[in-house]
């Protein structure tokens, strides 16, 4: 008997669920956001085609307002992947001037990433979107489909969801309607970390401890980016040891003081850390906007 | 703690490597909240998750507030309570929750266990390699553990472990355990579950959970958790004969032509012979392709892409299997279905149906019997409805590889889906072949439908006249059939009055009934076209699904739909047999366009208005039509 281990197992789905959205959608796409899950989607993607090149296309909803090592990155990564890359900024937004400082981070993500996510499914006529959320990452999500639907409008019914059986999926849908793809619904977040330890994955710097200039500001450690940040009277950048566990735009994505620079000592801080994960994201703070409520409006 | 802190902290990479070999566990634990389901969860979650600091102040927080265990920790707060669920309105749903220890990583599959839940309980299951059965110590096996076990047995999860909770309330007595695992050890024969596992437990104070209870010396077996940890659920697949649906073909350049898919069970090796079916056509294993590099052995559960020897059509949906033990074909089967969707499956309907890659059409006949989930018994049935069991017919358009389920699920399970809505409306296993298919051999005739047609000079077909009673279907249809005759065309014509008084004069008017009214109205269609006639039928025919079901029966252009259209209230005014004042005084049940729903075409060849045409106007259009296609010689 072989052994098969569970980041075999999951591994095995992700493939499978890949390759059924690559041989039934009418034009797929791949969200691809920067961060480690992306990362192992990517991974994944390219494991599921092999030799073929992923029959899709890469995209990124850019905010404008991501960290300059994540652009660099992305850049990078899509070029060795061999993948098309589109990237899609809200420019009514942009022209609007709307900004995490300006604006706040709830009006800022609604109008730069869900309008954006929204317009950029519109504008390219995507039926299936592959995303990275994963099932543990919140209690809405615990109960979503590997599947997902949304109506014309973008939206997610959670009281009409269809079964999902063994591993058949039922990808049927009407015109209008689109398909939110979840390889790694399984997974969790040390499955993430221990599936980029063994297979080498990149991911970005920002993951990794180092000398940064950050600035402490309502209990958050952020990293003075770009020269848009506004510093307050009396507000100094200082240099700290920080990393970062979620990546996202740089104003609302808090750091967190470490030393850990390597893949398993940054594991190792995850295991012994006391807080969970989604702390350092200013986003799920604003408690006006729910997870939930978020989805239900089409962010993803 | 599952997870060992001291060696994370002194040694990373060797707690890494550990833990890289971790084997998966999926199982779904059936029970309801009385029987204490959600405090087993939460306290497995609890003892071997690493819960984060946040996560357990607000744990401790919420089981002072609305916690029912005073100021101990309410485990059960960490799985989603019950009310929190209802405000969302997605209570009949399942939740997958995950933790892992040193030996394993775990997936459950939380499903509410009322019946109204067979469904969820269903789907957790069939992902599932165990099944935990809860019963309360105090209550022994009731009904509800019988219809978990049956669902269980029914999708043939390989493992079940009986927890028998709340042994605390019974002062941890060693005959209560004995009786109760009796008692289930007589049902579970009668279900064919061969082995399972009784584990004597209390959630609520943590015995024989993760630690072996001191309040139970007379029980040596192992704690929930040492069970889950150990039980193999690898080497049957492996043992098996050798199944891949094939879901992708790999096609990067000329000179590469791979078959992608995920391993059903088996085990593969390059050189093996294998056979490629439904097509029947052999070849051997090329090549194991993956991005890590070619592989010597493939087992089941792994996704790979293979290359074989010879130059062999392959497409999306074959299966490709073992040259010696491969799987059968047909196109006909016998199956449980477990249906899934508020409106009921209609023996006569075609679904689409999925299994594997593969997607098929699927007609299921009417019910041989449904299953009283709760009894077991076979009881009479014409339908099925949301969350009941029966079993089944079911013919396809044409022939698939399968297993039977129970000795594959992935070729032997699928799910059918609803033309129209799309909405996946159940699921199924099948059980075996019906022979008949291969009995009833089609005897080549040299007079067939062309030769009669050219006899007559004419180009066979059905004029399929559709609309809502008292739309004036029958008295165009007479017009037409009158300007045909007169043109010396062939032509034969099924209506109500000759066919509800003869052939099927046992169908009421229910929606089983009518569908298979019109299957077989269809059906004698089909053998008039292949007579050679021009048939002209008018009948209300108010699914969408059933006409395209007789349009599917018969060759392209042979299917002429016709919409006759009046509005309901000009219908209603019209009223020539009296009956929409029947129907609205309550007298006619189920009649279409007050009681029963009316689903008007949407690419109908010819749509009639008869508030803008006379009914000799519209028969002219038709015939004109006709001729104009070709179809009158």
């Amino acid at each position: 008997m072989i052994h098969v281990t569970h980041l075999q197992r999951l591994e095995a789905e992700a493939i499978h669920i890949m390759r059924e959205v690559a041989s039934e959608a009418e034009n797929p796409v791949m969200l691809y956001s920067v961060g480690k899950d992306s990362s192992v989607m990517l991974h994944l993607a390219k494991k599921a085609f092999f030799p073929s090149v992923p029959p899709f296309p890469l995209m990124h909803v850019d905010t404008t307002w991501k960290f300059r090592a994540m652009y660099a990155f992305r850049d990078r990564m899509a070029a060795e992947s061999g993948m098309d890359l589109i990237v899609h900024i809200n420019q009514e937004g942009l022209d609007q001037g709307i900004g995490p400082f300006s604006h706040g981070s709830s009006v800022h993500t609604d109008v730069m990433k869900t309008q954006g996510l929204k317009q950029a499914l519109d504008k390219y006529k995507f039926d299936v979107a592959f995303g990275g959320a994963r099932r543990d990452e919140e209690k809405s999500r615990a109960k979503e489909r590997i599947f997902s639907f949304r109506n014309a409008a973008h939206r997610w019914d959670p009281k009409n969801q269809r079964p999902e059986l063994w591993k058949i999926y039922n990808t049927r849908k009407a015109r209008g309607e689109s398909i939110r793809a979840f390889p790694l619904s399984n997974w969790t977040e040390l499955d993430i970390w221990q599936y980029i330890y063994r297979e080498n994955i990149p991911i970005p710097d920002l993951y990794f401890a180092a000398e940064r200039a950050v600035v402490r500001r309502d209990g958050m450690l952020l990293m003075v980016d770009d020269d848009r940040y506004p510093l307050a009277p009396g507000e100094a950048a200082e240099t700290r040891s920080v990393r970062f566990r979620t990546l996202g735009c740089w104003p609302l994505t808090g750091a967190v003081e470490s030393t850990a620079a390597t893949l398993p000592e940054i594991i190792q801080e995850m295991l012994l850390t006391t807080t969970s994960e989604r702390q350092g994201r200013a986003i799920d703070h604003d408690s006006s906007a729910s997870m939930e409520k978020k989805k239900q409006e089409g962010y993803f | 703690m599952a997870h060992n802190n001291e060696m994370i902290a002194d040694d990373i990479i060797g707690y890494l490597h550990a833990h890289e070999n971790k084997s998966l566990l999926r199982f779904i634990t059936c029970g309801s909240v009385d029987d204490g389901k959600s405090t087993l969860i939460g306290r497995l979650l609890f003892e071997s998750k690493l819960i984060f600091e946040d996560q357990l102040a607000a744990l401790e927080a919420d089981s002072r507030k609305v916690g029912t265990q005073g100021d101990r920790i309410d485990f059960a707060l960490l799985v989603d309570g019950l009310a929190a669920e209802r405000e969302q309105g997605i209570t009949i749903d399942v939740a997958y929750r995950f933790f892992s220890t040193e030996k394993r990583k775990f997936i459950v599959a939380d499903t509410p266990g009322h019946e109204q839940y067979t469904r969820n309980m269903a789907t957790g299951a069939s992902t599932a390699d165990l099944a935990v059965v809860m019963i309360d110590a105090r209550k022994g096996v009731l009904t509800q553990t019988r219809r978990h076990s049956f669902i269980v047995s029914m999708l043939g999860v390989k493992h079940v472990v009986l927890c028998i909770n709340k042994m605390d309330l019974m002062g941890y007595a060693q005959h209560v355990y004995n009786e109760i695992d009796e008692d289930y050890r007589a049902f579970a024969g009668l279900l064919g579950i061969a082995d399972f596992t009784t584990i004597p437990v209390s959630a609520l104070e943590g015995d024989n959970i993760t630690e072996h209870s001191d309040r139970m010396p007379w029980y040596n077996g192992p704690t929930l958790l040492e069970h889950l940890e150990t039980v193999d659920v690898e080497t049957d697949d492996q043992l098996k004969p050798f199944r891949m649906p094939v879901q992708w073909v790999n096609r990067p350049n000329l000179d590469f032509r791979g078959f992608s898919g995920q391993i059903a069970s088996g085990v593969t090796r390059p050189g093996d012979r294998i056979k490629v079916l439904p097509s029947g056509k052999e070849s051997r294993i090329d090549r194991i392709v993956t991005h890590d590099g070619d592989l010597e052995l493939a087992v089941a559960g792994q996704s790979v892409t293979l290359t074989l020897a010879d130059e062999v059509d392959v497409s999306r949906g074959d299966v490709i299997a073992a040259a010696d033990a491969p799987c059968e074909v047909a196109d006909q089967f016998e199956a449980h279905i477990l249906w899934m969707s508020a409106s009921d499956m209609l023996p006569g309907r075609p679904y689409i149906m999925k299994i594997g890659a593969r997607t098929v059409s699927c007609t299921p006949a009417s019910p041989k019997y449904k299953i009283n989930v709760n009894t077991l018994e076979e009881l009479a049935a014409k339908k099925l409805g949301l969350n009941e069991i029966g079993v089944c017919n079911i013919s396809l358009d044409r022939e698939i590889a399968f297993d039977a389920y129970n000795l594959n699920h992935d070729t032997g399970g699928f799910i059918l889906i609803d033309r129209l809505t799309n909405e996946t409306v159940g699921m199924g296993l099948l059980n075996f072949a019906l022979r008949r298919s291969s009995n009833i051999h089609r005897q080549a005739m040299v007079i067939d439908k062309v030769a009669r047609a050219a006899q007559k000079n004419q180009k066979p077909a059905i004029l399929w006249f559709t609309g809502l009673s008292g739309s004036g279907k029958s008295a165009i249809a007479d017009i037409v059939g009158q300007k045909l005759h007169a043109l010396n065309r062939h032509t034969a014509t099924l209506d109500g009055d000759n066919v509800r008084h003869g052939l099927n004069r046992d169908l009421g008017f229910t929606d089983v009934d009518r569908v298979e009214n019109i299957r077989r109205i269809a059906e004698v269609s089909k053998l008039m076209v292949d007579a050679g006639l021009i048939v002209l039928t008018s009948f209300i025919s108010p699914f969408r699904a059933e006409r395209q079901m007789a349009r599917s029966i018969v060759e392209d252009g042979e299917f002429i739909e016709i919409f006759v259209d009046t509005p309901l209230d000009v219908a209603e005014s019209r009223d020539v047999k009296g009956l929409y004042k029947k129907a609205r005084a309550g007298e006619i049940k189920n009649f279409t366009g007050i009681s029963s729903p009316y689903e008007e075409p949407r690419a109908a060849e010819i749509h009639v208005d008869t508030t803008k045409a006379s009914v000799e106007q519209s028969a002219s259009r038709i015939v004109a039509w006709l001729d104009e296609r070709r179809y009158l010689g």
